[in-house]
């Protein structure tokens, strides 16, 4: 029994200090599947400019409520995250990138890329109005 | 750890153990979630600028513009890579969080049947714009 005390605890969420690495990792996941449900509303964009101009105008007047914005902000935000953070994993699979300072430099620039693409989206959507 | 419809008869030892062990099957899925990312990666470039380029657009110039064969091409290419891409995301996120027999069975079989329907729908809906 007191062997089994020595050995390490694998971290539990209530007593586990939150890292970059360990809170981008968990919102690649969190992204991923926010975009997942996303594809409900990919999909209903296509059909609905299969379906004609009355099915197409219903879409576009809910992208542009508050509602549908809010949305789709939000589906921004997570498809540049998850795209930028998905290249640090693929750098990570290819084995580089594993020293903690150039991991978190990498963690850092995602969350950079993802704040500044979003912005430049959204003046880009706004501009165009 | 054994479930209980390994116990049984149904299958011969062999496909029992092709079911359970090593029989280099198992790194598939890893490997296709990571060929998708990539072509993901390089559609999206092409999606960014699609997507900037519909806004503002009614039916006819957005359904031209759709129908322009490249942008067709690109956009089924992207359905067929994000769709897998999403399923088999989805499904590693069940897997890890879902330790009940019967609920994880459950919503991988709702994963499959969503991301399949859809993605078909959208497919069709591009072929019928393009074609």
């Amino acid at each position: 029994m007191s062997e089994n005390m020595q050995r390490p605890l694998s971290p539990h969420l209530q007593v586990y200090k939150p890292q970059l690495t360990s809170v981008t990792s968990i919102l690649h996941r969190a992204t991923g599947y926010g975009l997942s449900v996303g594809l409900a509303f990919f999909t209903w964009w296509l059909v609905a400019a299969a379906s004609g101009p009355e099915a197409y105008q219903t879409f576009t007047s809910f992208c542009g409520s508050l509602l549908g914005i809010g949305l789709l902000f939000g589906w921004s935000l997570a498809f540049y995250y998850h795209l930028a953070n998905g290249i640090r994993h693929l750098i990570w699979d290819s084995g580089f990138l594993f020293k903690i300072k150039n991991a978190y430099a990498a963690g850092y620039f995602v969350l950079f890329f993802t704040v500044v693409m979003t912005a430049l989206t959204w003046v880009c959507i706004m501009s165009s109005y | 750890m054994s479930h209980k419809w390994e116990a049984g008869g149904m299958k011969n030892p062999l496909a029992r153990a092709r079911g359970l062990g090593s029989a280099h099957h198992g790194v598939g899925n890893w490997i296709r979630l990571r060929v998708t990312a990539v072509a993901n990666v390089i559609l999206s470039v092409w999606f960014i600028w699609f997507v900037k380029s519909s806004i503002g657009l009614d039916h006819a110039e957005f359904t031209g513009m759709l129908a322009n064969p490249l942008n067709a091409i690109a956009m089924i290419l992207l359905v067929i890579s994000v769709f897998y891409h999403a399923t088999l995301g989805c499904r590693e996120i069940v897997e890890d969080y879902f330790h009940v027999e019967w609920m994880k069975i459950s919503k991988l079989v709702g994963i499959y049947l969503f991301f399949l329907a859809a993605g078909i729908a959208c497919i069709f809906s591009v072929l019928k714009i393009a074609l």
